[in-house]
């Protein structure tokens, strides 16, 4: 499973694209693909609003996750 | 209209005078002057939009000149408002210009975007992003987006014809040491040019009826892979009920709530029974309530707050988590003595649970 990052995402991954590696438990939703990102990197912990695409849709927590679904993670960005 | 200098877009197929006399017609609100302002406000003044109104309190500085393209090294110390509309004057004399030699706040956002057919959100932080869309929303007026980090931007169209909100993707504020802005993060100089020039051509399609307009989508620019994207969201109806903008936009003295997770709420309700004020309308309290909750709509919240048992803690509820937040803080100051709670996502993630 790949998700693609963006904005500070990127930054505190320190990559466009994370991988989930076979091992891993591997998130069946939305909410616990969040989860998994702040275990492996607790600063994601500090964003309060986070947006998740799953195949080009913005996707509420509650979105199941499978095998092959595009994900990417949208957080906000004040730049300007 | 002036023939000759309009000639390439009035003899272009699919715009044409008609949409040449829209633009002559249109007022279009510009918010900040910077990167994104500066792209916005020299293409829509040069392609003949009627009357441009320009909101900043910013003078410029040296390091705005690598990306605030409009800008001499002369105009460095001076009002951005000031400068640039001396430059746009030169570029089109018959462009209606008007200079607000202010922030844009909570106590004149109101009265300045009523004036206006569109708005473009071309500011660097959350707090004034948050009080465009709230005021947008009230006045019921399309806005432009535009925001970026490093190498990557976002656009979209917002409020739109029944369309999305800002806060529809990113419905909280972020907190102020979440995400860091250009002037913490850095930016290389083109990228807010890129961005803002979709703004541009976002606010033309608004004003003409030309094109599909980029609204319920959010497009993503990476600078250094090349890579577009949209990204598809819809409307959440709680969000455009609106009577009022917020009490607070700044980042620093937010009113704290208490709040639960889902799941400690839900062992301490099992435990005990707790007095549970859900703030959802009745049609969702019909469709699935928990056991011994007390219903009352947000909207009736102030006149019926004598129903809230004040000597024992409060917890909110709605179906997402958000109208709980806004139910406590509406109640804070008739109930300051109150432990008011808020029960963390709501139905939502309560039933994720079960």
């Amino acid at each position: 499973m790949e998700v693609l990052l963006f904005g500070i995402a990127k930054d505190i991954v320190g990559k466009t694209l994370y991988s989930l590696d076979d091992g891993m438990d591997w998130p069946n939703s939305v909410l616990e693909l969040k989860q998994h990102m702040v275990e492996q990197f607790p600063e994601f912990g500090k964003l309060s609003s986070l947006a998740i695409a799953v195949n080009s849709e913005y996707a509420a927590d509650d979105v199941s996750l499978k095998q092959g679904d595009e994900i990417a993670i949208i957080p906000p960005v004040s730049g300007g | 209209m002036q023939e000759e200098r309009y000639n390439r877009q009035l003899i272009l197929k699919d715009f044409g005078p008609e949409a040449q006399q829209k633009l002559t017609d249109a007022r279009v609100l510009v918010v900040g002057a910077g990167g994104l302002g500066v792209p916005v406000l020299t293409y829509l003044n040069a392609m003949g939009v009627g009357t441009l109104g320009i909101v900043d309190n910013d003078v410029v500085a040296l390091s705005n000149l690598h990306r605030q393209v409009l800008y001499k090294e002369s105009d460095v110390g001076i009002l951005k408002v000031k400068a640039a509309i001396r430059t746009l004057y030169s570029q089109n004399k018959t462009t209606h210009f008007q200079g607000y030699e202010t922030f844009l706040t909570k106590e004149n956002a109101v009265e300045i975007i009523a004036d206006y057919d569109v708005v473009i959100d071309a500011t660097d932080n959350f707090p004034t992003r948050y009080l465009i869309n709230d005021a947008c929303v009230l006045l019921n007026k399309p806005f432009v987006y535009g925001a970026l980090h490093g190498f990557e931007g976002q656009v979209s169209v917002f409020n739109y014809q029944d369309g999305p909100t800002y806060r529809c993707l990113y419905p909280t504020m972020p907190k102020a040491d979440e995400v860091p802005n250009c002037n913490e993060h850095g930016v290389l100089g083109i990228v807010p040019g890129i961005v803002g020039n979709f703004q541009a051509l976002e606010a033309v399609k608004i004003l003409t009826g030309v094109g599909q307009v980029l609204s319920g989508k959010l497009l993503l620019f990476d600078g250094l892979g090349v890579v577009f994207q949209k990204i598809k969201f819809s409307r959440n109806p709680e969000n455009v009920v609106r009577t009022a903008l917020e009490t607070n936009y700044d980042f620093d003295c937010e009113i704290p709530i208490q709040s639960i997770s889902p799941t400690d709420f839900m062992v301490l309700n099992e435990k005990k029974k707790l007095q549970i004020i859900d703030v959802r309308t009745l049609a969702e309290y019909e469709k699935g309530h928990l056991a011994d909750s007390l219903h009352i709509p947000l909207q009736e919240l102030s006149a019926r707050s004598t129903e809230i048992n004040k000597e024992i803690p409060a917890y909110f509820l709605c179906q997402s988590g958000l109208r709980s937040q806004k139910a406590i803080a509406s109640l804070q100051a008739l109930m300051p003595t109150s432990q008011l709670i808020d029960v963390s996502g709501g139905m939502n993630q309560l039933q994720l649970l079960r």
